[in-house]
């Protein structure tokens, strides 16, 4: 049986192309100001709070969520757009970027209603920000194996869950107010040792929730252990079913892993790559960075094809993981070539600034996520081989 | 997830339905030994196929530019052994030219950008051609030719020239053709159809045909991981094999993409030669050879020694894969012109290069 992954072909509609140049427009004047700097090296700077809250007031965080939740209701594609055009100018939209990725529409998709009529709300109006609650000390790539516990603990007269143990590598938890978290809830049974997991919002507010920060390679604090003792969680804030995460946590991973995220992180090196290499570059240079295009417009047609199969409804699970794997190869190895065809010279303070940074970024890359040893079992399953 | 041979329309459908019947490994092989295989030709001639790209009032079959695509594809996924590609080129050509098209086998030339073909003062040409695919089974040729400052497309009958037989890696023919002092049956001004113009349609049609190729090797390993047992099972069970087919996978899809890129950008209607259509070409040229080189390297890989015999029809598709990757200009020069445009366009308008207009 012939088996292939297919990422058809996709025509933006008009109300996409506006948008383009409505966001293009909005970026261009927030660079004039000052807001930030395209090269993306800022020490803090991806943490907006104030940049995320203006662009909740032009309508581009929950873009496809449902009106009924005082979403906007346009379609991926539109959000494709918005987001494709934040991210290779480098926006600082970190602080609504999970939730309005993942964390949202999860919610939406599994959440409690009135969970959802709670946290929709501020994750629109930029004032909701979330941390993914996954990896643990001894949990990384396998992620089923996590053993934080929740335990049923009324409190009063209100259905709860007390949390206990450590999560561990969770970027933002220090600032995010929310977390969703994955929570062992039973054992894994003889048949399934995927089974027993259930994944809660978190409000990181809560008491017996404290952060420790772990500083990253670059000298900067995005990771965080986080620590849950007897932190108490009302029973509404489960997702989907008990014991059962397992079923859902794919669908999150398909939002999580063919966005143009995963192969724009370090696309100013190639912007200050073309700067620098001047109008009028020898063959050599010409040529390498012809190579690059070529790689980052497939990327991005394939991304925005696995778009639309999600505007389709479908669950591309397997085509996402193909897309991340290819997406984050090139961007984690473009810093490299980059140096091979033009080594940043003296005096070059832009593209100097652009290679020192994304060099140090570029090991996370293939990690975040899952990594690419994960993604490609992943399609080899997908492949049958598995 | 889908099956490959699943065509959408009647044009793909029928390609894949006689290539799959008719275009056997055996069939491939006595074509390499040098016997045309006339009867594959006239079926695939009766259908209309061969001039797919050719609208009714000049003889063709008036069918869309993106089906023609989709048959190429087919034909690259089954190594046909015939110049289905290089008649449907000509023909797109010829018809655009303002030029009837003759029946029977065509080819196009220059495949290779150095080979520039003149129309002198006395309407005869000068110059010559090489590695032209199929001339000696080709009945015509289609060439963009210069006439002073002006482009024109000639048609040729090879039988006016000579041919000086050749080979490509896949045992096709890659002919020399002189074409210096031979007049041509016809004649055309066509502004915007110069030899960069075929060398944008030919490199898109290559890219197309390496995506149907490279969708094929990967079946073809797959089919082998699961079957050939070693060690005590078959050896895709092996996460190291795993990852190598996993790796293949994605660089198909990325070749599926690329190619789907470069024949929309055709089929949209703009000038082979305007700007947008040039990067898109370029894009998966590029992009598809370097798949093609990479997919190919892990077919045989998993295949081990069984894939490199001449036994196993692997080859046949992979010779042609990396024939392919060097015709109509390989991945060097694509990216030298690419990274050019983008150089001379600038640092702020390199992400709008790469969305382009849509």
């Amino acid at each position: 049986m012939p088996v292939s992954f297919r990422f058809d072909p996709v025509q933006l509609p008009p109300e996409a192309v506006a948008l383009r140049e409505e966001v293009r427009a909005f970026l261009r004047e927030e660079i004039a100001q000052g807001s930030f700097s395209p090269l993306g090296t800022g020490r803090e700077s991806s943490w907006s709070p104030e940049f995320s809250r203006k662009v909740a007031a032009r309508g581009w965080i929950g873009m496809t969520f449902p009106k009924e939740y005082g979403g906007h209701g346009r379609t991926h594609l539109e959000r494709y757009v918005m987001i494709e055009e934040m991210l290779a100018h480098r926006a600082p939209i970190s602080f609504h970027w999970v939730a309005d990725r993942q964390s949202g529409p999860v919610i939406l998709k599994y959440g409690h209603e009135e969970v959802r009529r709670d946290i929709i709300p501020r994750i629109m109006r930029g004032e909701a920000s979330f941390a993914i609650g996954l990896s643990e000390p001894n949990s990384g790539s396998d992620v089923f194996a996590a053993s934080v516990k929740a335990t049923p603990a009324p409190r009063g007269n209100r259905d709860g869950w007390l949390l206990n143990g450590t999560k561990i590598w969770t970027s933002n938890a220090h600032r995010a107010t929310h977390m969703i978290g994955l929570f062992r809830t039973s054992p894994p049974t003889k048949e399934n040792r995927r089974f027993g997991l259930t994944q809660f919002v978190v409000d990181m507010t809560t008491p017996g929730i404290s952060t420790r920060p772990i500083i990253n390679l670059a000298g900067r604090h995005e990771f965080n252990e986080v620590l849950f003792q007897d932190a108490f969680i009302p029973a509404v804030n489960m997702i989907g079913e008990r014991d059962m995460s397992y079923a859902t946590a794919t669908a999150e991973l398909a939002y999580e892993r063919a966005g143009p995220d995963r192969f724009l992180e370090t696309i100013s090196v190639l912007n200050e790559l073309v700067r620098s290499a001047g109008p009028e570059p020898g063959e050599r240079l010409a040529e390498g960075i012809g190579r690059e295009i070529a790689h980052l417009k497939t990327l991005r047609r394939m991304s925005l094809s696995v778009a639309a199969m999600l505007q389709a409804g479908k669950t591309p699970a397997v085509e996402a993981a193909v897309v991340k794997d290819l997406g984050t190869n090139w961007e984690q190895a473009l810093p490299g070539r980059a140096r091979g065809l033009l080594p940043p010279a003296e005096g070059d303070e832009s593209y100097a600034a652009v290679m020192r940074f994304n060099t140090l970024i570029a090991p996370k890359l293939t990690i975040q996520g899952g990594t690419r040893e994960v993604l490609r079992g992943i399609i080899a399953r997908g492949l049958g081989l598995r | 997830m889908s099956d490959s041979s699943g065509g959408s329309n009647i044009v793909v459908e029928t390609t894949q339905r006689i290539l799959r019947d008719r275009c056997t490994p055996a069939l491939v092989n006595e074509a390499e030994r040098g016997e045309f295989p006339a009867a594959l030709w006239e079926t695939l001639e009766e259908s209309g196929l061969t001039l797919a790209w050719v609208p009714d009032e000049f003889g063709g079959a008036g069918a869309e530019i993106a089906d023609g695509f989709g048959a190429l594809r087919a034909a690259g996924e089954h190594a046909l052994p015939l110049p289905l590609a290089e008649t449907m080129m000509a023909g797109f050509l010829l018809a655009r030219a303002g030029i009837a098209c003759p029946a029977g086998p065509m080819t196009v030339a220059p495949v290779h950008a150095a080979d520039a073909v003149q129309v002198g003062a006395d309407g005869t040409l000068q110059g010559s051609a090489r590695l032209v695919p199929f001339a000696r089974w080709a009945g015509h040729l289609a060439v963009p030719a210069r006439r002073g400052g002006e482009a024109c497309v000639a048609l040729v009958a090879l039988a006016d020239c000579a041919v000086k037989p050749g080979q490509s890696l896949a045992g096709e023919p890659r002919d020399g053709v002189v074409l210096h002092g031979v007049r041509p049956l016809e004649l055309a001004a066509a502004p915007g159809l110069d030899a960069d113009a075929l060398g944008v349609l030919g490199a898109a049609v290559r890219a197309v045909q390496m995506a149907g190729g490279l969708e094929r090797t990967l079946n073809m390993a797959l089919e082998h991981a699961v079957t050939r047992v070693q060690f005590g099972r078959p050896i895709g069970g092996f996460q190291v094999i795993q990852h190598a087919l996993a790796q293949f996978a994605g660089e198909s899809a990325a070749a599926g993409a690329a190619a789907d890129a470069a024949a929309e950008a055709i089929a949209a209607g703009a000038a082979l030669t305007d700007a947008e259509v040039v990067a898109e070409v370029a894009a998966a040229k590029i992009r598809v050879g370097e798949a093609a080189g990479v997919g190919a390297a892990i077919a045989h890989q998993v295949h081990g020694a069984m894939g490199f015999t001449y036994e196993l029809s692997l080859h046949q598709v992979t010779r042609r894969l990396w024939t392919w990757r060097d015709e109509f200009g390989g991945e060097a020069a694509w990216s030298i012109r690419l990274g050019g445009i983008a150089a001379r366009a600038g640092a702020d308008a390199l992400w709008p290069l790469v969305t382009g207009t849509h």
